[in-house]
Order: C-alpha cells, then structure tokens, then sequence
C-alpha cells in the first residue's frame, strides 16, 4: 500500500466582518472541500472566525529567505516614509 | 408519559452515538478527522444534555439529565440499535454517522414546528449541527465509496451491515400517535422517503448500492439492545457507578 501523504492546506480564517482574513495555520486534506471542513473543525471551534479561506501550500510563491538583505533592509533607515512628521491639530481623533 | 418517552428516545439517541465516537479521541486516521469526530461527539453530548435534562422536568421525580443518563439500567434506553453498532474502521463510523444524520437532519427540520417550545428550540439549534454533521459524513462516504477499490469495497461492506438497522428510524408506536395528535409531534409519515431520497443522492455519487437482502432489526425504541449496548454502558456509566454523586 503506498503511503502517499495527502497534500498541506494554509488556512486563513477570517475573525469578524471587516477585518481581513489571516493566516492561523495549515493542515493536511485530500482536496479543497474537505480541508475548508478541517479548518472549520481545527480552527474555528472556539468561535474564532466567520469565514475561512485555503490554499494548497504548494501554490504559495515565498520570497528567498537568502534575499532578506536586498529585499529588506534598505527600507530600514527611510523613516522619512512613514507619515510620523505632521502634526496632527487639536481635536482630530483615531489617529 | 409519552412526552418522556419520546425524549429518551432522542435525547439516548444523541448520548450513545456521542459516547461512541469519542472512542475515537485520539484514535482517528488523521488529527483533523481526529478533532472532527470528538467535535461532533460533543455536539451531540450537547443535544443530549439538553433533551435529559428537559425529560427529567417531564418526568418530575427528581431526577436530572446526569441521572437519566449515567443511572438507568439497559432496558430503560431507548436509542436506535444502529447508534450503539461499534465504530468498526472509520467508513464503518462514516456510513453509521451517514445514515443517521440524513435522518436527524430531517427530524430536526420537522420537530421545530413541533407545538412545544421547549423541543422545537432544542431542535432548532441542534439542526444547524446536524447539517454540519451530514455534510461531513456525506462528503466522506462519497469519497470512500468513489475511492479506490480496497475503500470502495470496504464502505460497501458497511454498508451493508449497517442497513439493516434502518426501518427502525422511522420507528412509530402507540405513544407516538399520542403526541402527533396534540401536535407535539409533526406529522412525519413521509420522513421515510424524504430520507430515502436523500441517501440515494449520496449513495449513487458513491457508486454504492443498497443491499438487497431487506431483513430488519428493530428494538431500541422499546428498550431491547444488542449485544453491544452493555460494554458501552460499562465505560459511560462507570463513574457515576463507582463514586456515586461525583462532580468535576
């Protein structure tokens, strides 16, 4: 009998509506319908989430880990990027 | 009286078939087949300490849904042989859990128009777990009888040795009729062919055939179990058994 391992899902649940749906975990499925089912069981039965999203972890493109230097780091020292020299005037709120 | 009746016969429906799928806890052919029959265990634990619990009000002599459910003596369940049939593999459990949601699905459907609050919000709530539980079962046995050939044969197989627990879904007696008539229960004499044509549904996307061999069994309804509701019992009483009262 051939010991063929069924495929990994990335499950991202949802928390509430307006929120954006995030990665909590993945899980091994035999195909889409029954690993949403798996993620529902696994994932969502403490009332974390209101809608659930998966992906085969094959069909995720990664960045190269060994890039982190070229791909990051040079955003590190342009703080003039981040929108922290304004002033906010008296009286605006949520900000 | 028929009142209590009925609710044993549902609520021991639900409190049996829970019990035997937490045999399953840490026991499942994969960890998240694992987490869903324990969560579908505990539904149905769920199901059954509310129907006790309201049986026990019923039936006012004291006793509540922890003494109905851990103190009677065999006779006095009255679930459905087909919940207390061993799990067997997983498509043993998968067909059993099958046949029994597509019937509890419609049940619950009808009984929320029952004309008593109390059961028609039980049913009400417990309807949304069991079409989750049907949707997982049903998937399952589409898969296994659509499989290869060793799962195909194998679920066939259950099957056929489950069906022959099934006439006894649509089981009605005098008390039933006694409860149709005050509306408590709805009128359910076509369940059987509603249920019928939903199984059939699965069963041809499964490519798995009814058996022919049409013998019935019946008795649960009446208190007459087989050979296996003892042991259960055993190990879901033997708490309560052995330290009377005790709570955690």
């Amino acid at each position: 009998m051939s010991q063929q391992e069924w495929p990994l899902w990335e499950v991202f649940i949802r928390s509430k509506k307006g929120l954006n749906h995030k990665h909590v975990g993945s899980l091994r499925a035999p195909d889409a319908q029954l690993a949403v089912e798996n993620a529902r069981d696994v994932y969502t039965r403490r009332s974390e989430g209101i809608s659930i999203w998966v992906v085969l972890s094959n069909d995720i493109v990664a960045s190269d880990p060994s890039e982190s230097p070229e791909l990051f780091e040079p955003a590190d020292d342009k703080v003039y990027r981040h929108p922290t020299f304004y002033d906010v005037p008296d009286g605006i709120s949520h900000m | 009286m028929e009142k209590f009746n009925y609710l044993l016969r549902l609520g021991d429906d639900s409190l049996i078939l829970g019990q035997r799928l937490a045999e399953w806890c840490g026991h499942g052919p994969i960890l998240e087949e694992d987490i869903a029959m324990t969560n579908i265990s505990l539904d149905l634990i769920g199901q059954a300490i509310s129907v006790l619990n309201y049986a026990g009000d019923v039936e006012c002599k004291g006793r509540d849904g922890d003494a109905l459910a851990f103190l009677r003596l065999e006779k006095d369940y009255k679930n459905l042989l087909l919940v207390e049939q061993k799990n067997g593999d997983f498509g043993d459990t998968m067909m059993r859990q099958f046949l029994f949601d597509a019937y509890r699905k419609l049940l619950f459907e009808r009984l929320q128009s029952s004309t008593d609050k109390q059961l028609a919000a039980i049913a009400e709530k417990s309807l949304k777990e069991t079409r989750y539980h049907f949707k997982h079962s049903a998937e399952w046995v589409i898969r296994l009888g659509d499989g290869t050939d060793e799962s195909h044969k194998r679920v066939q197989n259950s099957l056929n040795n489950l069906w022959r627990y099934t006439d006894e879904l649509f089981y009605v007696d005098a008390s039933d009729k006694v409860l149709t008539k005050q509306g408590i229960l709805p009128d359910l004499s076509d369940l059987k062919s509603l249920w019928l044509q939903e199984v059939n549904t699965v069963l041809d996307l499964a490519t798995l055939q009814i058996p022919t061999n049409n013998w019935q069994f019946e008795g649960g309804r009446k208190g007459v179990h087989s050979e296996h509701m003892g042991y259960l019992l055993s190990e879901l009483q033997f708490m309560q058994r052995v330290y009377p009262n005790m709570e955690w």
